[in-house]
């Protein structure tokens, strides 16, 4: 072939190019590494250690200003392996009462790339962490007898309450997968667990500094390098304001001991969580300093799981406290007006049975709404399913879009780890389940009473309840209120309306004040205040039926939606109703009137624990 | 025939280019030292110990050995006789990838194969080179004889692409892209070459200096369109070669320069874009009617330069503000380097610029560098080994390497202009593309003057793929030219 000696020319051009490229990184390099220092002042070397300075973490109050979490002092023996050379070991161990053996354990645990991945004999170590004050004074004046020994202090967490242990969370030290994740961690370094500490830890941690100090060749500091002004100032962390009111807080845990369960309390026209109680709870400073491995190990070990939010973690049929919502959307599709009227039988009878109690029949919403009839909403459904000229298939995901703009079946969001999103069936669900579409309103009648696949958490429930106390909107339930400096997310400041009139949830919510009034929640009546409740009572295969509550007040112009889940404790007006009435007592009025002093004390000193068939040790 | 045999193997080792062999091993062996370095630590064992770094690279570097072995020994026409095939395989090997690969920090391109992994994008790469060439080597073709021919060599090249952007490995993808040098030397047009770089420059400069500078323009569109000008001067005095004409345009653009910076001295406001679209405006008239007799087509090309620059400019400045999202807008600066993101993207840069800064003229000495043994700079021996170069053997060492590296591209372009057949060549070209490439972005990105593309410095960067990669791309290139002499005879 005929060589094209003018297109050979071209690679001049390209070995142009290359070698212009080449010409321009010399320049650079020589810039970056001969002509400019600021690069070599950044860089380490042996005569600058540069030592991390915490910054202290974010504080955290309640809603009423109240100080909740603050910071204590806590010290930690670090070294840097490549500097540390041979040392009085003897001086060293009666310094800090530690046996030889000891001491070769914690060095022999530190080199363990197991225990410890970050090893690395240039970067530095912790040998020892949560040194007594004692020790540290001790220690800190023979400190220059160990070079390459230092002190690093550090911020741990000290609590004003016993309380909230499911919303304030802890802090941990963290593990060689949060390194990895986040390169601002280093080996040794602490992270948010559980809780606020969890969700809101970037803006709590603030920012490392850094000192850089000056060392001779034997190793001793000596000083700051240029008196510190290239020294980098830690940046505290932001402090957090919760909507969590803490006396509530702790009066909500204080009427759920010896049981299991949990209330949730949220202002309704904010979506902010009041009170956010789960039973049982445990003491948050058992998970400071020392003993944290050993209590969390206990903690885990309990029976009762502590550890579980269940509030937010609890997956529970919600039992008859699902029927407003059934209400709600029976109104809205035309299934029902307000007038309609369905018979019961001590029960709906179609075929199959599902069984009531006694009150007047036939009878139009509210009434079924205050006196809880299971027939009437057992029509509704079958009429909304079963609809002439529709398919089954059809109308149940239509149903199940309401209940998830109404927070159910996914998770609401809430600023706290590990939410549960509960379970709604769709119509997928049940065409697998029932191997193919033969399944009709009947087939899963109990779903209408809250009842057979559907499962919600208290915070779904409590959500339910405050939108029909907004007649018709809720915001995400949060549990932060305020952070300095900077804003809360978005999402929690939007409106989000599920796409039912508000013309229905005020039918609603009379039916909720006749069940107060007049019903199955009379317990709840307070003295001049309106109370709204619907009461549940959760048949569940675990054992006695649970007892549940939801409620508002005042019926106008609420202030606080409660939704209260016991464990195994029976009717929802045996338990659930006087705890939902005396959270919302508490909360309006400050204090408990004389006559229901007995109602209080009988709930503080029952226990229900003992119907759940769990043991405890 | 037995004698045939030894006398084809001898003639091959005898014509083998030596240099080039003796500076792939230089570089190799380099490469694994840096490794060892970069992952030194006080009580970790020697170079050779295999559980490390160091170890592993030298067992993949006796494995190129005997790879790069095999291929002096197989018969030269295998590649050219086999080039669709290979290329095909390895196109559904890449596929396969995307679907088989575990998930390894978002990137799905590794193969794993009990305690061995390889990323088969590294493979494609002389694939697509054998493919290229192969197409450059059929009958009577010619880049510029039909533009179906000009799609059928950016199908070869884009289809890899495709796939490997599919598998998340953005890098490796761009890469690809060297080979329109290729097509450059083959006979694709300078002025594609010229358009793809100005693009690039425009783009950078005013995505870059987007701050107010003079006369309401931001400096970045400043910068640009006063670049506009001055190659349009030059346009005209060594592409047009009108002297009377250029100078008057020169001089034109320099006069009313300076009376609008006498303006601005007496605070007289004036538009920047007004200004600018008025002295290019009259300077394409002006040439308009001095030329429109004579060289139109130069003309033309001249006037379309100016007007596709400043469309390109304006589309350049809308795309980035209203089309593009907020995080999309400052990725491109972090990746810039104009936003500092010390935590992502700029964390790594600003460490290795740190690490390489502090090796000074001669560096600290083998095995002394802190910055790299404390971790500072992340993929230290991988992506970064530079920077272990840098700070351990300072200015000297890494100009040594830069020179090194110079060098041998240099010795591969002579080597490819001295094939003579398409195959050979453009082969060869390919691999000479694709280094350039390599070099230049992943050593820019060390020094901070490239966006940081995750892409490995050939022969030095761990790792068995790569090293196996750049090897098969290498030796293939010199099995090729061991053949020049014999094929002559």
């Amino acid at each position: 072939m005929r060589k094209n000696y003018r297109l050979a020319k071209r690679k001049y051009v390209i070995g142009g190019i290359l070698c212009l490229v080449v010409i321009i990184y010399l320049i650079r390099l020589f810039n970056l590494q001969v002509s400019d220092d600021t690069y070599k002042l950044n860089a380490e070397s042996n005569a600058f250690f540069k030592k991390t300075v915490y910054p202290a973490r974010g504080l955290i109050y309640d809603r009423e200003g109240r100080l909740l979490v603050f910071n204590q002092p806590a010290y930690d023996i670090m070294l840097i392996p490549k500097d540390v050379r041979d040392f009085d070991t003897v001086a060293f161990c009666s310094l800090l009462n530690l046996t030889k053996e000891q001491l070769e354990e914690k060095w022999a645990d530190m080199k363990n790339p197991r225990k410890n991945p970050g090893y690395s004999s240039y970067t530095p170590q912790k040998l020892i962490s949560h040194l007594s004050f004692e020790d540290y004074g001790r220690l800190q004046e023979k400190l220059y007898m160990f070079p390459g020994f230092y002190i690093q202090t550090r911020t741990i967490r000290q609590y004003n309450y016993e309380n909230g242990a499911n919303i304030l969370g802890n802090i941990r030290e963290v593990s060689a997968d949060d390194v990895k994740r986040d390169s601002y961690y280093r080996s040794g370094d602490y992270t948010g667990d559980l809780g606020v500490e969890k969700s809101y830890e970037e803006v709590l941690r603030g920012k490392k500094g850094m000192e850089i100090l000056m060392r001779d060749a034997l190793g001793r500091i000596k000083g700051k390098y240029e008196e510190g002004i290239h020294d980098i100032a830690p940046e505290s962390g932001s402090n957090l304001t919760l909507s969590i009111d803490m006396e509530l807080q702790k009066y909500g845990e204080e009427l759920m001991q010896n049981k299991l369960g949990a209330i949730v309390a949220i202002e309704p026209s904010t979506g902010e969580i009041l009170a956010l109680v789960t039973a049982p709870n445990y003491d948050p400073s058992l998970l400071v300093g020392k003993e944290r491995g050993n209590n969390y190990a206990a903690l885990v070990a309990d029976p009762l799981k502590p550890l579980y939010d269940r509030s937010i973690q609890g997956r529970y049929p919600p039992g008859s406290t699902f029927k407003p919502s059934q209400g709600l959307i029976f109104l809205q599709e035309n299934i029902i007006t307000e007038n309609t009227v369905f018979p019961c039988y001590h029960g709906y009878v179609n075929g199959l049975r599902v069984g009531c109690h006694g009150h007047g029949s036939p009878l139009p919403l509210k009434p079924a709404l205050q006196t809880s009839c299971n027939a009437y909403f057992c029509w509704g459904f079958k009429n909304m399913i079963d609809k002439r000229g529709t398919k089954s298939y059809d109308q149940l995901e239509k149903w199940k879009n309401y209940l998830v703009e109404m927070g159910y079946g996914y998770k609401l969001g809430v600023d706290l780890p590990h939410e549960n999103r509960g379970f709604i069936p769709n119509s997928d669900y049940y065409s697998k389940s029932f191997r193919g579409p033969r399944w009709s309103a009947n087939s899963i009648i109990s779903v209408s009473i809250g009842q057979g696949e559907v499962l919600a958490t208290p915070l779904q429930i409590a959500n339910l309840c405050a939108t029909i106390a907004n007649r018709g909107y809720f915001y995400t339930p949060h549990v932060v209120k305020e952070i300095t400096d900077t804003v809360i997310g978005e999402e929690f400041k939007t409106k989000r309306t599920p796409s039912i009139d508000k013309k229905y949830y005020d039918i609603v919510a009379e039916g909720m004040r006749m069940a107060v009034t007049g019903g199955t929640c009379r317990l709840a009546a307070l003295p001049d205040i309106e109370v709204c409740g619907k009461t549940g009572t959760a048949q569940n295969p675990h054992g006695k039926d649970h007892s549940v509550f939801m409620g508002f007040a005042p019926y106008h112009d609420p202030k606080i939606a409660v939704a209260v889940y016991v464990e195994n404790a029976g009717f929802g007006a045996t338990y659930g109703v006087p705890i939902g009435s005396l959270i919302m007592e508490k909360y309006l009025k400050g204090e408990i009137a004389a006559d229901r002093k007995g109602l209080e004390s009988r709930m503080l000193n029952s226990n229900t624990i003992i119907n759940s068939g769990v043991k405890s040790h | 025939m037995e004698s045939r045999v030894t006398d084809r193997k001898s003639s091959v080792f005898s014509n083998v280019d030596w240099f080039t062999v003796i500076l792939y091993v230089i570089l190799v062996i380099a490469g694994a030292v840096s490794i060892y370095a970069a992952t030194y630590d006080f009580d970790k064992a020697s170079i050779f110990d295999f559980s490390e770094f160091s170890g592993k690279q030298i067992r993949w570097i006796g494995f190129s050995f005997v790879i790069a072995f095999i291929i002096l020994l197989l018969d030269y026409r295998l590649y050219e006789a086999y080039a669709y095939p290979i290329y095909g395989v390895v196109i559904l090997v890449l596929i396969a990838t995307v679907f088989l690969s575990p998930n390894i920090h978002g990137s799905h391109s590794w193969l794993v194969f009990g305690p061995v992994s390889l990323q088969p994008a590294e493979f494609g790469k002389f694939a697509t080179a054998l493919a290229l060439a192969k197409l450059f080597d059929s009958y009577n073709f010619s880049l510029n004889a039909k533009p179906s021919n000009y799609f059928r060599a950016l199908i070869i090249i884009l289809l890899p692409i495709c796939i490997i952007l599919c598998q998340k490995e953005t890098g490796s993808a761009l890469v690809y892209l060297a080979l329109i040098f290729v097509l450059y030397r083959e006979g694709m047009s300078g002025f594609v070459l010229s358009a793809i770089f100005l693009s690039v420059l425009y783009f950078v400069i005013a995505v870059k200096f987007m701050n107010p500078f003079l006369w309401g323009l931001s400096l970045g569109e400043f910068c640009v369109l006063s670049i506009i000008s001055v190659i349009y001067c030059l346009l005209l005095i060594f592409y047009c070669k009108d002297f009377i004409i250029a100078r008057n345009v020169t001089l034109g653009f320099l006069s009313s320069g300076l009376i609008a910076l006498l303006l601005t001295v007496l605070d007289i406001e004036i538009n920047g874009l007004l200004f600018f679209m008025i002295i290019l405006g009259a300077a394409i008239v002006y040439t308009a009617i001095a030329m429109l007799k004579y060289r139109l087509k130069k003309f033309l090309i001249s006037i379309g330069f100016v007007l596709l620059s400043v469309g390109f400019l304006f589309s350049v400045n809308y795309v980035f503000d209203k089309v593009l999202q907020p995080h999309q807008q400052t990725r491109i600066m972090v990746l810039l380097g104009i936003e500092e993101d010390l935590r992502g993207v700029g964390y790594n840069v600003n460490q290795s610029k740190i690490a390489i800064g502090s090796g000074g003229l001669t560096g600290k000495g083998f095995l002394n560098g802190t910055q790299t043994k404390l971790k500072y700079v992340p993929e230290q021996h991988t992506d970064f080994i530079f920077c272990t170069i840098g700070e351990e053997q300072g200015f000297l060492g890494s100009a040594l390497v830069l020179t090194a590296f110079l060098v041998l591209i240099l010795r591969l372009i002579h080597i490819a202009e001295r094939q003579k057949d398409a195959f050979s060549r453009v082969y060869s070209y390919c691999v000479v593309s694709l280094l350039i490439f390599h070099i230049c972005i992943n050593v820019g990105m060390v020094i901070g003057l490239c966006p940081v593309i995750g892409i490995p410095l050939p022969f030095f960067s761990y790792g068995g793929s790569s090293l196996w990669g750049f090897t098969i791309l290498l030796f293939i290139m010199l099995r090729l030219d061991a053949e020049r002499k014999i094929k002559n005879i």
